[in-house]
């Protein structure tokens, strides 16, 4: 289970400091989270916290009861945190069946990277041996990021917006990839998203807004207020 | 052949024992060993040091091996290696040098190939350097390269430097004539001190001739390194030369393209990239439970792989 107690991060700005987040206190523990709210609200940021590529400016974050807020990326990721980027980062040299392998922790056969890479929805013989840069496309580079992921099989997965950046097409297919991970999960995904399908199968949903929660409860609490709000112009555009 | 000498060899050219085909292997200075087949001759030089390697027309499937081995402290050597390919041949060819230096001397192998390709002949050339030894000695590799390449002709080049050599400056040299085609794929590590400069000019003379020249570099410690690449595309033709560097602790990369087109069809394109690894990189895989060094490494063998 993850907590996070009165997390704050603040910017130093040429005048001032800038509150990005403010008094952020979280509990997660259901399999399927999703952080929403318009963009620039800070929860990329808070997703950051959690897999300690940011630091806080206070508060804590506790893992299983343990505190981790001290911890770096090396070793949350050692204790159970996986994070899929945003934008997914390219490699020269590294190749896709590479960096499946690394995140498996273990050298794996060439089925198991083919496995994985079909339930994300690849065709495994055409990417295993491709090197992970930017003849790849958006889709294919996030289903590769999605892969690793689900490879390292961790007690809690972050999904930064697995839809940005990816055409209608690819989306629908991702969607399902999601639905399929949380029948199967046994942790928690914890998935910033804008998308109504995807908050939909969310067991919980929390919105952020101007480096707040400005509220949070069980989708069904949520989301019509969500979809009806003039608040959320945003995010009802994004749908 | 002693412990150190295969030792090099199994760095240079992968090998454990004599390879089968044509070889010739030069240890110290000397010819060690030496075999030819029906379609390939090795021949030595009279007037001075080194081999005509001569390979008949139509010989498809063969490979020559002609590594140079260094293990005595203070040898200094020039070699001169002319390769003939013979129309429509298809053959690879590995060279390569490995020196050992204990001692406090300078050893120095210094080469110049040179390469004729007739029409429509194939080659994939791989050169490996590699030095090692204890010694405070200094190992030091010139490696020339000059190549001709007639009407069809194809030639794969990749070269090598990871470890061990102190300075290398490296110069190849290439005329393409017509439907003529070069790749040539160069990855190089330099540690401490070292300093390597790589020099590459080609000139595309033929209609429909083309050339791909690769070079990805690491440079750590305090070593230096410098890519000039110099391309005229003189006819219809296409040119792309890249260089990727990544650059550590204090080490340094220059890079100078210089892109000449004397021709209206002649399409040239260079492209440089030159930093240290990119953070995000190191998050990335550290996301995926690899420390920091860790992280490193994998991008470093993955860069230069």
């Amino acid at each position: 289970m993850l907590e996070l107690r009165d997390i704050c991060f603040g910017v130093e700005t040429e005048n001032a400091e800038k509150e990005i987040l403010r008094n952020i206190n979280l509990q997660v523990d259901e399999r399927f989270v999703a952080l929403t709210g318009p963009n620039g609200g800070g929860k990329s940021t808070l997703a950051k916290i959690i897999a300690g590529i940011l630091v806080p400016t206070s508060g804590k974050i506790f893992l299983d009861g343990e505190d981790i807020t001290g911890l770096s990326v090396t070793d949350r990721a050692k204790r159970g945190i996986s994070y899929a980027f945003q934008k997914p980062v390219c490699f020269k040299g590294l190749t896709v069946k590479d960096l499946i392998s690394l995140a498996a922790g273990k050298s794996i056969s060439m089925t198991e990277v083919c496995d994985i890479l079909s339930e994300v929805g690849l065709c495994a013989r055409d990417y295993v041996n491709r090197e992970m840069n930017d003849s790849l496309s958006g889709g294919e580079l996030k289903r590769i990021e999605i892969a690793m992921v689900k490879a390292r099989g961790t007690k809690l997965s972050i999904f930064d917006e697995p839809e940005a950046g990816i055409d209608l097409w690819s989306f629908q297919n991702l969607i399902q990839v999601f639905e399929r991970m949380y029948r199967d999960i046994n942790g928690t995904i914890l998935i910033i998203s804008h998308q109504e399908r995807i908050l939909n199968i969310a067991d919980k949903v929390i919105v952020i807004a101007d480096g707040q929660i400005s509220r949070q409860g069980t989708r069904d609490e949520i989301l019509p207020s969500l979809l009806s709000s003039k608040t959320c112009s945003v995010l009802t555009e994004k749908m | 052949m002693d412990l150190i000498q295969k030792n090099l060899l199994q760095e240079i050219a992968g090998l454990h024992e004599v390879p089968e085909g044509a070889y010739n292997i030069r240890a110290n200075g000397e010819l060690q060993a030496r075999n030819t087949t029906a379609n390939i001759d090795i021949v030595t030089k009279s007037d001075k040091s080194g081999i005509d390697i001569i390979i008949k027309p139509g010989t498809k499937n063969e490979s020559v091996h002609i590594p140079v081995l260094l293990s005595k402290s203070g040898l200094q050597e020039m070699v001169y290696n002319d390769f003939y390919v013979g129309e429509g041949a298809d053959v690879t060819i590995v060279a390569g040098c490995g020196i050992h230096n204990g001692g406090d001397q300078a050893s120095k192998h210094d080469g110049l190939h040179r390469f004729f390709l007739e029409k429509n002949a194939r080659v994939r050339y791989v050169e490996k350097h590699y030095g090692t030894g204890d010694g405070t000695g200094e190992r030091i590799m010139n490696p020339q390269t000059e190549m001709e390449l007639a009407q069809g002709a194809y030639m794969e080049m990749e070269t090598v430097q990871i470890k061990g050599v102190d300075s290398t400056v490296r110069t190849t040299r290439a005329k393409l004539g017509k439907d003529a085609g070069l790749v040539i794929h160069e990855k190089i590590m330099t540690h401490g001190k070292q300093f390597a400069r790589t020099d590459f000019a080609v000139d595309m003379d033929g209609e429909g001739s083309s050339v791909n020249l690769v070079s990805r570099s690491v440079a750590r410690d305090h070593s230096r390194q410098e890519f000039i690449s110099v391309i005229h595309g003189n006819n219809r033709c296409v040119g792309h030369s890249e260089c990727d560097g990544i650059i550590m602790e204090q080490g340094s990369v220059t890079a100078t393209p210089s892109l000449t087109a004397n021709h209206l069809d002649a399409s040239l394109i260079h492209e440089a990239a030159i930093g240290k690894i990119a953070g995000e990189q190191l998050i990335k895989l550290m996301t995926l439970g690899l420390t920091e060094a860790e992280a490193e490494e994998q991008i470093i063998n993955g860069f230069l792989k």
